[in-house]
């Protein structure tokens, strides 16, 4: 048994730490540590500096840009873009819509779509959920017939993360509303922005943030090779990406960086025992968590085997820890100040309750634990 | 990286394993904490596989073993619920070879024809390490130790106490003292060890040898609460699956469902907390840094100790109270080791500290 990384794996965090160091722009840097929100050129300038370096999309494979790192250096090299401050990295079309495409898109939708997510020419959006339709995702009615070449699209997105910034959305829309199993009416269509009959809605949230919003679709045309996969089988591709290998699903880097700054932000109140407990505690529990992910990598190098549920529980974990860390910070800050940090730090508490809602709400997430682990 | 057990360690776990299963089974264990509390085959059995030796020295017939590979025999243990005072021997045969004293003593614990005890806890001292009252004088000790685990075995008696230069740990022959015989509530053989003017063989190592002992020791009790706890998860999964009400299994329902997810995942972190524990015992060379990580382990697995315990008895209803049934002793159990060597609150105090 051996907890440490290899001298390998050491070297390689350090190459990725020391060109972080040099190639992070300080001013983005700093935004994220205060929280202040990026506007979409300051996400896709990091973008585009990661998309040079060749580092954008690790996982995909080496002939679309991949880097060819295995789990564990993947794992490293996005646990080091949290720790040290970078701005996040849009997940919709370098994590979702990209690996689909690889692995369920016709040769002719990859090469008209990978490069231009890869190189950030195109800010793609998520069209999932739906009013009706949150965790029961596969009771969705956005409807698209097929009427000769195009689709032609009715109905509601809802909660669609920075659609206000997308070129392109991909959706989850119904084919068929006759089938016996919903599941098989479900097809995977990709959507021009700019097509006519689109509305996009900002939705605020409780932070006072336009992050999210209503996507309305009023007859809307979309070209027939914008089908991904198969008519109908939308839901096998939905189901590939749930599964697909995020490694950094507990954000252990982010919540590292977090901890290290709520330690400085709190320092006054360290003679507290109370405070230290509470600290202490949400600090064990990273630690545990960390452990617990590299443990679940080493099984997976080892078996080569998808991590499955596992997925699940660092979600859970992991968004517990943030919003551990999100209230500490707010209860570190003096109740009665009003400068722009202890006001952000406040709005972030509010915002960060979105975590354990989003992506899968956690008690999905443990409905999957106990269905695909426990066999309950 | 790699968190698998070597072969030799893989290859001791199971053999303990299987001894267990085959003649350690419930009903086996039930039929001892019946008796006198403790099994002389089974001891001799793991004497004979070696583990009276493992953390000790070649020279004394050992194997020179460390936390990591006490790990899976201590899960095995857990799982097994024995009550046996293992932990107790081995921690003081490997403080007695640490003070480079009595190798004919360690050879006799080795091979089976001597125990050993750790008296370290007094009354009101709580898990404090430096609470020791009992005194030393010209190695002459006076005091008392409280649920001293294994004291009605013991031979000999590993015994802190504070003479001119501080606390030290002492050698006292169970002939030189008066045991008071008790049972834990988790069906283990201990006793308060009563010192008047007992005569004591020094063993040297000071306060520092004592905190890395019980430092040890708590890296081991962490993994057999993760045995424990495995048990605990385990068998309520079963339950979950088999009993019916409504007439449908109970593990339908959602809200058992998300209980028993959130107990797995408590056991998920804490076993990720028993490999740093164990690790750290062995390798970590810088004292504070070992305190903190063993420190951080164990308010994991204590807390988690809790959490799997108390829920492993609610979802069983009834029968979780009943006698009857295992899991209503690894509940015993687990309250137990989640106190041992310090519970959670100890544990957070110390580890702010450092």
């Amino acid at each position: 048994m051996d907890l440490n990384y290899s001298p390998e794996e050491l070297a390689f965090r350090d190459e990725v730490r020391s060109w972080l160091r040099a190639n992070l722009p300080a001013e983005l840097r700093e935004k994220v540590e205060r929280y202040e929100h990026l506007s979409k050129d300051e996400l896709l300038r990091w973008h585009r500096i990661l998309a040079k370096k060749g580092w954008v999309a690790p996982a995909w494979p080496r002939e679309w840009g991949g880097t060819g790192w295995n789990v564990v250096e993947r794992y490293i090299f996005e646990e080091e873009l949290g720790y040290a401050g970078s701005p996040p990295l849009m997940p919709f079309g370098l994590s979702m819509c990209g690996p689909v495409l690889l692995r369920f898109g016709s040769e002719a939708q990859k090469k008209r779509f990978l490069p231009r997510i890869y190189n950030g020419d195109d800010f793609w959006c998520q069209g999932y959920s739906e009013p009706g339709s949150g965790s029961d995702l596969a009771s969705l009615k956005m409807s698209a017939v097929r009427l000769g070449e195009h689709y032609v699209v009715n109905g509601q997105k809802i909660w669609t993360t920075l659609a206000h910034y997308a070129d392109w959305i991909f959706c989850l829309v119904r084919t068929d509303s006759s089938t016996g199993k919903r599941q098989e009416g479900i097809s995977f269509l990709l959507v021009d922005m700019r097509t006519s009959g689109i509305t996009v809605r900002p939705l605020i949230l409780m932070d006072g943030a336009h992050e999210v919003n209503e996507v309305f679709f009023d007859d809307v045309k979309v070209p027939a090779e914008n089908l991904v996969y198969e008519e109908g089988k939308g839901w096998t591709v939905a189901k590939y990406l749930l599964g697909y290998e995020r490694m950094n699903t507990g954000r252990i880097g982010e919540s590292k960086r977090q901890l290290a700054s709520l330690k400085r932000y709190g320092e006054h109140l360290m003679g507290d025992a109370r405070w230290r407990d509470r600290l202490s505690r949400l600090e064990v529990e990273l630690m545990a968590l960390e452990i617990t992910n590299l443990r679940f990598l080493d099984r997976m190098r080892r078996t080569g085997e998808p991590p499955g549920a596992d997925v699940s529980m660092l979600k859970i974990k992991g968004t517990e820890i943030q919003q551990g860390l999100t209230e500490l910070m707010m209860d570190a800050a003096d109740p009665v100040a009003s400068d722009p940090l202890a006001v952000a730090i406040r709005k972030r508490y509010l915002s960060m309750r979105k975590t354990t809602i989003y992506a899968g709400s956690n008690e999905i997430q443990r409905n999957i634990i106990s269905k695909m682990t426990l066999g309950l | 990286m790699n968190f698998d057990y070597n072969e030799e360690q893989q290859l001791l776990a199971d053999s303990v394993r299987r001894y267990l299963a085959k003649s350690y089974d419930f009903e086996a264990r039930k039929k001892i904490v019946a008796g006198e509390g403790w099994s002389a085959a089974a001891w001799q059995q793991f004497v004979e596989m070696g583990l009276t030796g493992l953390p000790v020295g070649a020279e004394h017939g050992g194997f020179g073993g460390g936390a990591v590979d006490l790990m899976g025999v201590m899960e095995a243990f857990g799982d097994a619920l024995v009550v046996e005072p293992y932990v107790p021997v081995v921690l003081a045969a490997r403080a007695l070879e640490r003070g480079g004293k009595n190798g004919a003593l360690l050879a006799a614990v080795v091979e089976g024809r001597a125990k050993l005890a750790f008296a370290h806890t007094e009354k009101g001292a709580r898990y404090a390490l430096d609470a020791v009252q009992t005194r030393a004088k010209k190695n002459v000790l006076s005091g008392e130790k409280k649920a001293v685990i294994g004291a009605p075995l013991a031979e000999y008696f590993m015994v802190s106490a504070r003479g001119d230069d501080g606390i030290a740990l002492y050698l006292v022959p169970r002939a030189a003292t008066e045991v008071k015989p008790q049972r834990t509530i988790d069906e283990r053989l201990a006793g308060d060890v009563v010192l008047r003017e007992a005569s004591a063989e020094p063993i040297g190592g000071g306060p520092a040898l004592l905190e890395e002992t019980l430092d040890f020791a708590t890296a081991l009790v962490c993994a057999e609460a993760v045995g424990a706890m495995q048990f605990a998860c385990d068998t309520t999964l079963e339950y979950l699956k088999t009993r019916k009400q409504f007439g449908v299994p109970i593990g339908t329902f959602q809200a058992l469902q998300h209980r028993i997810v959130d107990m797995v995942i408590s056991l998920e972190q804490a076993r990720s907390m028993a490999c740093l524990a164990a690790s750290k015992a062995d390798g970590e060379r810088d004292t504070r840094a070992r305190a903190r990580a063993i420190s951080a382990a164990k308010i994991k697995i204590a807390d988690a100790a809790r959490h799997i315990s108390q829920e492993s008895v609610q979802l069983h209803g009834g029968m979780g109270m009943s006698e009857e049934l295992k899991v209503s002793h690894s509940f015993r159990r687990l309250t137990v080791l989640a106190r041992e060597y310090g519970d959670a609150d100890h544990h957070l105090a110390r580890y702010a500290a450092l």
